[in-house]
């Protein structure tokens, strides 16, 4: 018979080839050239590590250069689309990578709308990152392994948010995993480092399973799995709110919850804050963990069509919004009440996406780059100042327990007045870029709390975390820039502000704090929501099917007065609690008592994963897997059983120890030889 | 390309020059002086290599049936010739095989230093041993070269190995002398019988047999059952996979590698090419599918979880290839187009990964002579060619996208799913045990403190042994990124495969799904 294959395979090419809109074309094609920028740069600056790694100069040029070479082309991409706005999203394939029956995948990018958005944020934050980078790793022996591996992320990135595929997504959503890994764990000669990396892998890869159960079911009701063609099956083969699409979207958002660290896999991304600061600014702020709420974006037809789904997203959301925040309430490392914040950030992401307020969870994405991005940049001038100032007075105190500073703002004026702009930012007081994401999210969920009452909760939970926000926000600048310092009398004098290639990117990442709520300026306050309209093609349809509710008029004026309100009440508060009796630094400090104690150790999840998950694992794998079954009954059974065999073959095991080579080569011939005759015979 | 090779007559002579080059090999091996075996290996393999690639153009996969066929009466009287022949399965098989030999003496180059002529003698017989297993199309020269190979390998373990290698050989010997003789027993079985119910001369053809294989209905399940346990053990499949460890601990490296990156592979191999489609009835029917699926799973699991405790680096990757196997096992029974491109894709990936993983190991025992993991820690510093090599070895058998392991596992997965949804779930949590056993000890070998004195001095990879490496390195990732023309020379061998273990109806199904899909 024969095989009707050839033509299928034909056809199915010829579907992966969607064909571009001509006008954008040109320009949107060498969208490739920010993949392979940075990978180029990757490869240079590794081998420069390999050979040459004192050669820094060198490193600095390529590791900033191709970032800023890829945010133009960024730009170029960018503006070309704006001007020739695509109905549909357009794709540059780029070779054939996977061909198996009719699985046909091309490795093949796709721009929109809503890929651009993150093209410029992960180029753009990403230039400020890496030139900072030039600073704050100048003394590192790893220089260029620092930056080939800070190169190799953002091109990996790309790929994620590039990617026309699941598949070609999950080349970038692992390979980011993988950067994480290896920046988390650069300092690799602690063991806690390494543990760290460690943990954010495997943590994720069991957020990858969810993502990999995802693509199987979507492949076998789909038959597809890029996302254009999901977003348009979708509607047609899958029933709404039925189990299969339920099932999809949860295995997607398990994927999700490990990746942008939500509950139950939020617990790798604090520990992550063991890697250099600027990293955690880019990977563990801006971007990477962000790329859970792209995903749900990217797929938001699927999610818009599993509203029991989108439920338990927006719930996970804000419940971690909320838990997160109560444990950065007690935290003493900075960047750890940052990585607190983010965790806490990142689930009103989640609250808005899974409101179906999809332009709001990018929205609050973009803006929160540039504010968190601002903020653990600052903390690193702030941790720099104080390293110095221990290095040079030969003192081991730790330099990022906000005990030991106190007072900064004397020392460090710029990165204070940055920082308090961040804290503003994020803390939602107007006019500032996190007032206007924030409240849009909580506005989307206040009004579809009209339909289902459950979003009112979800609602008064995100309230309140925007409350404990600001509370520990203002904590921290309390404790880092106000009040007297605690650093010590001789530290006190190597204390100063860091190198202009720092500072610089602060400065433009302060100004887009201030100004980025421009990018959606709601109707209310007289503005046009720009990115609401540029992203409109890439919801549309989602947003038919499961459309926003939102409060007008006096109930947005009332939601809008208190959110504010919260915001200044845990400002105040936040303010006047930490300030309100003196702080001991971290070597004299009493320990917590209390609730705070449960805080601080952070609800003691770690231990519970520990005592529950990891330690059963490894018991049942060393004694009764190993030990036990390997070794006691499949080995010991077959030993015992043909101990006696090994006896009677022994004679042959002293020959061969004793013998000749050309004794056994004999044996061999002669074997062969009998088997012959034997056969022929 | 295709037609150059033609001009020389290269299809016509090419696999029984394959087979007969390495034996041709042993004798000036054996006969020249003591310093010149190694290079005269070095020579013979590489030659080997060398005629081998051509194979890519030459082979016309398209048909998914044998080709390049021959056939010489060997043993007339009972129907037994010497026949060769290849489809895409064996053609990816041969290279990885023939890729390996050549690598695989440069990294003995050092590390034998007794009865070198031996060694490398045995070496090159054991390639015959491989090619020949992969190649022919008889059954009785199936297994004479199953035997040929075993030999040599068990010689090898015994004399070249570590302080328990009696042990391990013996234990290699012993385990799949009882899989071959039972084989031995079933092929003789099966062409007797079908011989007798056909009325037809004693034949041990392949395609004769396999056309016929319904005449021994009866004696089926007995005879699947043998062929089976045979190939079972050589996978290995739980519970028959303790004499792995062993021995992939006593074997120098070369041996390590071609246990893992050929050996293991004769066993799905078997099952791909005779035990299923001999009897897909028996093979498929429901209570042996249930029993393989869950025995795979055990595999993937349960090989990833006593890998994750291994204090010896040898012992954690032979335990990895339990779990890696476990995938193919999975992929063979699931018998959909993908599960199969992606069983012969694990073969291969699990083959160079696994394979690299074994010289990587090796190149660190020469240095300590220990395959402690213990003894080993922050080394990343000393040695950071090494470690970025390892790295990159440890992602690709992780399965990270966009090296070779991903495409295997996620075809497998992707290919099951839709018929062992619940086994395919379990079988994906492989990728998280999987990042758990490697990450850990990629941790405790390269990462943390340096804290023992002997590492500091540690040498890193000389220019030999980025030879050995830089070719596995460079096909992880070149698979990785361009998996398609690979895929393409598997899939019609796996339609067939398709064909003869569902019949053409289940063959017209896969068809139909196909046309069904995306416009």
């Amino acid at each position: 018979m024969t095989l009707p294959l050839p033509g299928v395979l034909e056809a199915v090419q010829e579907a992966a080839r969607a064909a571009p809109t001509a006008a954008a074309e040109g320009v949107v094609r060498l969208v490739w050239l920010t993949v392979a920028l940075p990978l180029a740069g990757f490869l240079a600056n590794g081998a420069l590590a390999l050979r040459r790694p004192e050669a820094k100069r060198a490193v600095s040029a390529i590791g900033a250069g191709v970032l800023i070479a890829a945010f133009g082309v960024a730009l170029a991409v960018s503006a070309s689309l704006f001007a020739h706005p695509p109905e549909a999203p357009i794709v540059v394939p780029l070779w054939r990578w996977i061909s198996a029956g009719a699985i046909q995948i091309s490795f093949a990018f796709q721009v929109d709308q809503l890929s651009v958005v993150m093209l410029l944020v992960v180029t753009g934050v990403g230039s400020l990152i890496h030139l900072f980078s030039i600073g704050y790793m100048r003394e590192d022996d790893g220089y260029a392994r620092y930056f080939s591996y800070l190169n190799l992320f953002v091109a990996f990135m790309l790929v994620l948010v590039l990617g026309a595929s699941l598949p070609v997504a999950f080349v970038g959503w692992e390979g980011v995993g993988l950067c994480s890994y290896l920046l988390i764990g650069f300092w690799f000669t602690e063991e806690a480092n390494a543990n760290a990396g460690k943990k954010a892998f495997l943590v994720n890869r069991i957020g990858d399973f969810g993502v990999l159960i995802a693509m199987f079911m979507l492949w076998w009701s789909l038959r597809s799995l890029d996302f254009a063609t999901i977003a348009q099956r979708a509607p047609l083969r899958l029933q709404a709110a039925h189990g299969l699409v339920t099932a999809i979207t949860l295995f997607l958002f398990l994927g999700c919850t490990g990746k942008s660290a939500q509950i139950p896999l939020y617990t790798w991304l604090p520990d992550a804050m063991a890697g250099p600061t600027p990293v955690s600014a880019l990977i563990h702020a801006a971007t990477m963990v962000t790329a859970g709420v792209y995903l749900v974006a990217r797929t938001n037809v699927l999610f818009a069509m599993a509203p029991l789904s989108s439920a338990v997203v927006a719930g996970i959301g804000a419940l971690t919004a909320l838990f997160a925040a109560t444990i950065g309430l007690r935290q003493y490392d900075i960047k750890r009440v940052l990585a607190y914040s983010t965790v806490s950030q990142l689930g009103y992401m989640f609250l808005g996406v899974g409101t179906g307020a999809f332009v709001a969870g990018m929205f609050h994405l973009v803006t929160h780059a540039f504010f968190k991005a601002l903020l653990f940049l600052g903390s690193g001038c702030v941790i720099h100042a104080l390293r110095h100032a221990y290095h040079a007075t030969h003192s081991h105190e730790d330099a990022q327990d906000m005990r030991n500073m106190g007072g900064l703002r004397r020392y460090l004026p710029w990165t204070f007045a940055l920082m308090l702009l961040a804290t503003a930012a994020i803390a939602g007081v107007p006019p500032f870029s996190g007032f206007f994401s924030k409240d849009e999210i909580l506005s989307a969920a206040f009004g579809r709390g009209a339909e289902e009452p459950l979003w009112r909760l979800f609602w008064a939970m995100g309230v309140a975390a925007a409350f404990l926000t600001a509370f520990y926000m203002m904590r921290l600048i309390a404790m880092t820039f106000l009040g007297e310092n605690r650093t010590g009398e001789r530290e006190r004098e190597h204390l100063h502000e860091a190198p202009w290639i720092m500072t610089g990117p602060l400065l433009v990442l302060g100004g887009l704090s201030v100004v980025g709520g421009l990018l959606n300026l709601p109707k209310l306050l007289g503005g046009s929501p720009a990115l609401e309209r540029w992203l409109e093609p890439v919801f549309a349809a989602a947003n038919r099917t499961a459309p926003l509710i939102m409060p007008e008029g006096g109930t947005e004026s009332a939601l809008i007065g208190g959110a504010v309100l919260a915001a200044a009440l845990g400002l105040f508060l936040g303010w006047r609690a930490t300030l309100a009796r003196p702080i001991r630094i971290a070597r004299e400090a009493a320990p917590d008592a209390g609730f705070a104690r449960v805080l601080f150790r952070k609800y003691y999840v770690d231990e519970i994963y520990d005592a529950l998950i990891v330690r059963p694992i490894v018991w049942l794998s060393r004694l009764v897997l190993w030990k036990g079954v390997d070794q006691g009954v499949v080995d010991g059974a077959m030993v015992n059983g043909s101990a006696s065999l090994a006896r009677g073959l022994g004679w042959l095991g002293g020959r061969l120890q004793s013998g000749q080579l050309g004794f056994y080569v004999a044996v061999f011939l002669i074997g062969a030889v009998w088997l012959l005759r034997a056969v022929t015979r | 390309m295709t037609q150059l090779l033609a001009a020389i007559g290269y299809p016509q002579w090419i696999l029984h020059v394959l087979l007969l080059l390495p034996l041709a090999g042993a004798v000036p091996i054996l006969l020249g002086p003591v310093a010149a075996a190694k290079r005269t290996a070095l020579v013979v393999t590489l030659l080997e290599f060398v005629l081998s690639v051509g194979l890519w153009w030459a082979v016309d996969t398209r048909p998914g049936t044998l080709q390049l066929t021959a056939s010489v009466p060997w043993v007339p009287g009972w129907g037994i010739n010497y026949a060769v022949g290849i489809d895409g399965i064996s053609l990816a098989m041969v290279l990885l095989t023939t890729l390996l030999m050549p690598l695989s003496v440069l990294a003995s180059w050092s590390y034998i230093t007794e009865r070198e002529r031996g060694y490398y003698a045995l070496l090159v017989v054991l390639t015959t041993g491989m090619l020949g297993v992969f190649l022919a199309t008889d059954l009785f020269l199936f297994y004479v070269f199953w035997e040929v190979m075993l030999i040599p390998m068990y010689f090898i373990i015994g004399i070249w190995g570590g302080k328990n290698r009696l042990y391990a050989a013996i234990k290699f010997f012993v385990f799949t002398m009882v899989g071959s003789f039972l084989m031995l027993v079933a092929i003789l079985a099966l062409a007797w019988t079908v011989a007798g119910r056909t009325g037809e001369p004693l034949s041990f053809d392949y395609a004769h047999l396999l056309a016929n294989a319904r005449a021994a209905a009866g004696l089926a399940p007995w005879l699947f059952g043998a062929f089976a346990l045979a190939f079972a053990i050589k996978v290995p499949v739980f519970p028959l996979h303790t004499w792995l460890p062993d021995a992939h601990v006593e074997a120098p490296t070369a041996g390590s590698v071609l246990l893992a990156g050929v050996l293991l592979k004769m066993g799905t191999y078997g099952f791909l090419r005779y035990a299923v489609p001999f009897f897909p009835g028996v093979a498929m029917s429901p209570w042996v599918t249930n029993l393989v699926i869950v025995l795979a799973l055990v595999g993937i699991v349960y090989g990833a979880l006593v890998a994750m405790v291994q204090p010896d680096i040898k012992k954690l990757v032979a335990y990895s290839s339990v779990s890696h196997l476990g995938f193919v096992m999975l992929g063979i029974w699931a018998a959909t187009v993908q599960s199969l491109d992606g069983a012969v894709m694990v073969m291969i990936g699990h083959g160079l990964s696994t394979g690299a993983l074994f010289f990587l190991v090796g190149m660190l025992y020469e240095r300590r002579h220990s395959r402690d993991i213990a003894a080993y820690g922050g080394i990343a510093r000393v040695v950071p060619v090494f470690s970025l090599i390892f790295s990159v070895v440890a992602l690709s058998s992780i399965g990270l996208p966009g090296l070779n392991g991903f495409i295997g596992e996620f075809l497998v997965l992707i290919g099951s799913f839709r018929v062992h949804p619940v086994a395919t779930g379990i079988a994906t949590t492989g990728v998280i045990f999987a990042a758990a056993y490697l990450l850990w000890a990629l941790q405790r070998i390269i990462y943390n403190r340096l804290d023992q004195r002997e590492n500091e001095t540690l040498s890193d990879l000389s220019p030999r042994e980025l030879a050995v490496l830089l070719p596995l390195l460079a096909a992880i990732v070149w698979l990785g990124l361009f998996p398609a023309p690979v895929l393409e020379r598997i899939e019609p061998a796996a339609l067939r495969y398709i064909e003869a273990v569902r019949g053409p109806m289940g063959l017209f199904q896969v068809s139909q799904r196909a046309a069904e899909s995306p416009r």
